[in-house]
């Protein structure tokens, strides 16, 4: 599946609640079943520090020359959407994550979590999936040289 | 005291956030404002704004003569010996660090200022920068358990060369509301000048400057029902006559050559610049509406509101209250069992209720007391029981739903 295609998946199943509670449920329980990051991979090199709620991301590529990411947060509403992002975003090439955009997130009303001021690390994490992303494809391009 | 017809001062009160009737227990943060506040500032701007001080026009010297009243009250309304010692800045951090500054050449290596575990990092960052900049030690008080300041180890910690006791009135975290009296006393007995974080008190507490008989308050407008922007830095004439300025140009100036210049007398030394004027003229209308509302009415009734309420939460599983003092005020801090304080203030926030969630300002608390944060419902002279009422039952699903 696309990165595209998956986004409209999760905008086709947010589509189906009808109020907040029965959506942040649905968050709350990704954030629980959001597999663990390795241990090793909690510290602070990979912190992503927000005000009020913390994120550790790691990304490794693997040799599909796919970035393949896995993460974890303290609080759980912020977990359950960093599993939406890396469901989106994991087993894709440098590209295709640069390409893709980030407005499902609009899209499924969890805008808000974007804010600066909600200080939950999770706007830094986008920045940081874009950052590996970029950073992978340059190594790729000077290996390839 | 009729809290519907002081409801009815606060229009913002009607709102409602996410289709859900607007909750306001974020009073630690800042505080809602009366209709004769806001009208205040209008008024100011449709009828009397001049800049003070300068013009020989009408119109400023009017504007000259409500902003020194506004000074004259605020004087009284915190029992200030003089006039001149109520300095107007921006806000409480405002009013810290223009005392940090101001202080600056008094202080040398080796001396000592004693700060304590629950001051808000505006209360403890300009000091920690003081004393790494002028070579002396930031000492440390420690707490009790339940919240209260190690009284004994803060005595044992003043000594010659202390040179200032920082501390909060009131704990925007614990809601400890400090022995301030005998923490002066025991100050005054070692001859330590003592500077008070009142941020948190003027809402809450009657404040009394002389009978406390501390040096230095500061307080910010915002959290007493006034506009954001203005505060006040109360100093005893005899120290702020002798202190540096800390900002020049502007009113803070009495004459000025090519090779010198000399100062203005007190309070205008410290206020560099055009002052806040519509703030200050709004401020006064705010203590005006505590003093007619009566400080002790409001204290009677936000105690008995922040009772019910820890009454209320601590029936709920899982939940520990932070800083469980004797006498507490305004705040309500609290940790649940396993949940994180963003999880709680997000769904709280869904259903219409605004509490403050994280470390409050106070890093320092935190690593003290190994808590990442905490939920923080801060209550006014406005909020109900009912609205504590509505407030538990939210809280009780929010974490139905994070369990």
């Amino acid at each position: 599946m696309t990165i595209q295609e998956k986004q409209q998946q999760v905008i086709d199943e947010f589509s189906m609640f009808d109020d907040w509670m029965d959506k942040y449920s649905y968050l709350i329980e990704l954030g629980k079943e959001l597999p663990p990051i390795d241990v090793k991979y909690k510290d602070d090199k990979h912190l992503i520090s927000g005000c009020q709620s913390k994120v550790w991301l790691n990304a490794e590529m693997k040799d599909d020359g796919k970035i393949y990411f896995t993460a974890d947060s303290d609080a759980v509403i912020t977990k359950g959407i960093v599993s939406l992002l890396i469901r989106v975003f994991s087993g894709h090439t440098p590209d295709e994550i640069l390409n893709a955009g980030f407005d499902f997130l609009d899209k499924i009303g969890l805008k808000e979590h974007l804010s600066p001021t909600r200080s939950n690390g999770l706007l830094s994490m986008i920045k940081h999936i874009e950052l590996y992303a970029r950073a992978f494809k340059l190594k790729n391009n000077a290996e390839n040289k | 005291m009729n809290i519907a017809k002081i409801r009815e001062q606060f229009p913002i009160l009607k709102k409602e956030v996410n289709g859900k009737q607007l909750i306001y227990f974020d009073n630690g943060a800042t505080t809602q404002k009366p209709l004769r506040v806001i009208n205040r500032i209008s008024k100011y701007y449709l009828e009397e704004n001049s800049n003070v001080h300068r013009g020989v026009h009408t119109l400023s010297a009017e504007a000259t003569g409500k902003f020194e009243n506004a000074r004259e009250y605020v004087g009284k309304f915190i029992n200030a010996e003089e006039t001149n010692e109520i300095i107007f800045t921006k806000g409480t951090t405002e009013s810290v660090n223009l005392l940090a500054t101001a202080l600056r050449p008094w202080i040398v290596k080796g001396d000592e200022i004693v700060v304590t575990v629950m001051e808000h990092h505006s209360n403890f960052v300009p000091w920690q920068q003081l004393c790494e900049e002028r070579g002396a030690r930031l000492k440390i008080v420690p707490l009790e358990r339940n919240g209260e300041l190690d009284l004994e180890t803060l005595e044992k910690l003043l000594n010659p060369y202390t040179k200032l006791l920082a501390v909060a009135h009131v704990s925007n975290v614990l809601g400890t509301v400090n022995p301030l009296k005998k923490i002066i006393s025991i100050a005054k007995d070692k001859g330590v000048p003592v500077f008070v974080d009142g941020a948190q008190a003027i809402a809450h507490e009657k404040v009394d400057v002389r009978d406390l008989g501390c040096d230095f308050y500061a307080f910010s407008g915002h959290k007493a029902y006034a506009p954001m922007g203005i505060g006040v830095l109360y100093g005893k004439f005899n120290w702020m006559r002798r202190l540096p300025p800390y900002q020049f140009g502007g009113e803070m100036i009495e004459s000025v050559t090519f090779e010198k210049t000399t100062f203005n007398e007190l309070p205008y030394k410290y206020e560099a610049g055009t002052p806040n004027v519509e703030g200050v003229l709004a401020l006064e209308e705010a203590l005006r509406f505590i003093e007619e509302t009566g400080i002790e009415n409001i204290k009677k009734h936000e105690t008995e509101l922040l009772k019910y309420a820890e009454e209320k939460v601590s029936e709920i599983e899982g939940v520990r209250i932070i800083g469980t003092a004797k006498e507490k005020a305004g705040a309500l801090s609290f940790l649940v069992n396993g949940i994180h304080p963003y999880d709680v203030g997000m769904l709280l926030d869904k259903m219409g209720i605004a509490v403050r969630t994280g470390h409050h300002c106070a890093q320092p608390l935190m690593d003290y007391l190994s808590i990442p944060g905490t939920v923080r419902a801060s209550f006014a002279v406005y909020n109900t029981k009912q609205e504590v009422d509505v407030f538990v039952d939210a809280l009780s699903k929010t974490l139905k739903m994070l369990r």
